[in-house]
């Protein structure tokens, strides 16, 4: 892959990729695909008519990972792009995404990446998304994912969703739907600064028996920066959904947390837990007694509580 | 050494000044361990956390080696050599068994090295070493963890704040044990609880009472220990560490 160096240093930050990655893989950089592989049991194909990929991951596919990282340093690109994702009945693969800005120029980058997953029965995803910008210039990284799971019966998907530098806007918006026996994990880790906006939506329906979701997002809002949390489970069944939106404000940092809990089964258990406040001054002291300085001790929380 | 010169420490009580500390003097030497005892209310604890830096006194003068540390932060006081552990423990969450003992200690611990401070407070490590310092833990754990990080800071002086609190039956052994070891290995480091307890007491050199903010009487133990058995400031273990 001829990638510069900036390029790299995304790269490794999003997926950890330092060289050509293992397995199915498919690296686009500034709205080319700059390298691709299929695998036996994973083929990647471009998609007709719109940007995008298909994904398609044979049924029993064990132990195999598909990396699709997108990097952009191109001040001023914006695209919008469609990932699907067939997974295959009883595989068990991980997928590693992620998304990294470098803008350097005057001119908003953004990048609206939509992923779809259909996840056959009893198959089980691992995912991971990171989304990250670096770059000086006065124009904003934008990153806008859609996220669309459907879930046929007892699949599984654990996913793990981090922004912790960079993202001027990000607007998330994550919808699934589980049918009997199913079961999502997503753990959400957030970090805005400066004049930052971050929006998560959920907005989960668990439509068979003993289908589970649980939602955590942990999250950091520092300097001006305004964040909102929107989770919304649905349960259409006997079923069982907790959502957990857990905040740390600094400075002038705003966060609105929106529990959404709707039941439509006497059987479906659901609850939504919140908090939101600053950095206990006891956390804070206890660490001081150590001999940290206030600082490198806000830092160690914060470190602990994104990790 | 730590030195406290005529310390007075004030609260504002409904527009009114409430002294909670009376001009206190107390020197710990190298190589002692002293306990504080006394009633309830009577200002040890606010005692421990002017040592630490949590509180400044009002009046008065501390100085560590003869060097006068009244204006140091908590930090600075941390890195000169003072220890504390706190009376209720902090949770984190996040932040590991491990990360904690490696703070403390401000260096790379291997986690070997780390997992002795744990088992020096009769915790297995192994099934600690990566647990997060959060509701998960019991208060009971929570205070070995807090002890360890102390063991681990390698104090010149180091301050427990009522460690048998919480603590039960079992681990107060325990915990009289750990003590006895840090005291027949300190030289020209010192050890300052604060305790109820006549078995933590009766490990003491030197024994100081604390009453209504005042120091009410000090010596060694075998002074002022007898005149103690049996009130609230030497309870037996049975009676209290639950």
């Amino acid at each position: 892959m001829n990638l510069d160096e900036i390029s790299k240093a995304l790269l490794e930050e999003i997926a950890d990729i330092t060289d050509t990655p293992s397995g199915a893989y498919n690296i686009r950089s500034n709205s080319q695909s700059i390298g691709r592989q299929s695998t036996e049991n994973i083929e990647i194909v471009s998609k007709q008519g719109v940007s995008g990929l298909d994904i398609f991951i044979k049924p029993g596919t064990k132990g195999e990972s598909v990396h699709i990282p997108v990097v952009m340093t191109e001040s001023g690109l914006k695209e919008l792009v469609y990932n699907d994702f067939f997974i295959g009945d009883g595989a068990d693969v991980e997928i590693v995404a992620g998304c990294g800005i470098d803008n350097c120029g005057s001119h908003d980058s953004e990048h609206d990446g939509i992923h779809r997953f259909y996840v056959g029965k009893n198959a089980h995803i691992r995912y991971v998304e990171k989304h990250y910008g670096s770059g000086s210039g006065s124009g904003k990284r934008i990153l806008n994912p859609g996220t669309e799971v459907y879930m046929e019966e007892n699949s599984s998907c654990e996913m793990e969703m981090v922004q912790i530098k960079g993202v001027d806007d990000t607007e998330r918006v994550t919808t699934a739907e589980l049918k009997a026996g199913a079961r999502l994990v997503v753990r959400e880790r957030l970090m805005t600064h400066g004049a930052q906006r971050a929006i998560s939506k959920y907005d989960i329906a668990l439509n068979g028996e003993d289908a589970s979701a649980d939602v955590v997002s942990r999250s950091v809002a520092r300097d001006d920066s305004y964040q909102k949390f929107d989770a919304k489970i649905i349960g259409n069944a006997a079923c069982k959904g907790h959502t957990e939106c857990d905040s740390i404000i600094m400075d002038n940092g705003r966060i609105l947390a929106v529990p959404g809990l709707e039941a439509n089964d006497v059987d479906a258990a659901l609850v939504h837990e919140a908090a939101i406040g600053k950095i206990a001054g006891d956390q804070l002291i206890k660490l001081m007694t150590l001999g940290l300085t206030e600082q490198e001790a806000e830092e160690q929380i914060i470190n602990g509580f994104l990790r | 050494m730590l030195e406290l010169r005529n310390i007075t420490f004030n609260v504002d009580d409904g527009g009114q000044d409430k002294e909670i500390i009376r001009d206190v003097s107390l020197t710990i030497p190298d190589g002692r361990l002293v306990v504080v005892t006394g009633p309830n209310g009577g200002g040890k604890s606010t005692l421990a956390r002017i040592i630490a830096g949590i509180e400044k006194p009002t009046s008065g003068q501390i100085l560590m080696d003869g060097e006068d540390i009244t204006e140091k932060t908590i930090t600075e006081r941390a890195r000169m050599g003072i220890g504390f552990a706190f009376q209720q423990p902090v949770r984190f969450k996040g932040i590991r068994v491990l990360d904690l003992i490696r703070l403390a200690a401000g260096k790379e611990l291997s986690v070997l090295d780390a997992c002795k401070y744990l088992s020096a407070v009769g915790l297995c490590a192994r099934d600690y070493i990566d647990r997060e310092i959060n509701n998960s833990l019991s208060g009971g754990e929570l205070k070995r963890i807090e002890i360890a990080s102390v063991l681990a800071r390698d104090a010149k002086i180091s301050v427990f704040d009522e460690p048998e609190a919480g603590i039960d039956l079992w681990s107060f052994q325990n915990l009289i044990d750990v003590f006895k070891k840090q005291h027949a290995k300190i030289k020209d480091s010192s050890i300052l609880i604060i305790s109820h307890q006549e078995r933590i007491l009766s490990i003491a050199d030197e024994i100081v009472v604390i009453s209504s903010g005042a120091v009410d009487r000090r010596g060694s133990r075998d002074e002022i220990l007898p005149s103690l058995i049996g009130t609230v400031s030497a309870v037996k273990s049975c009676t209290r560490a639950v």
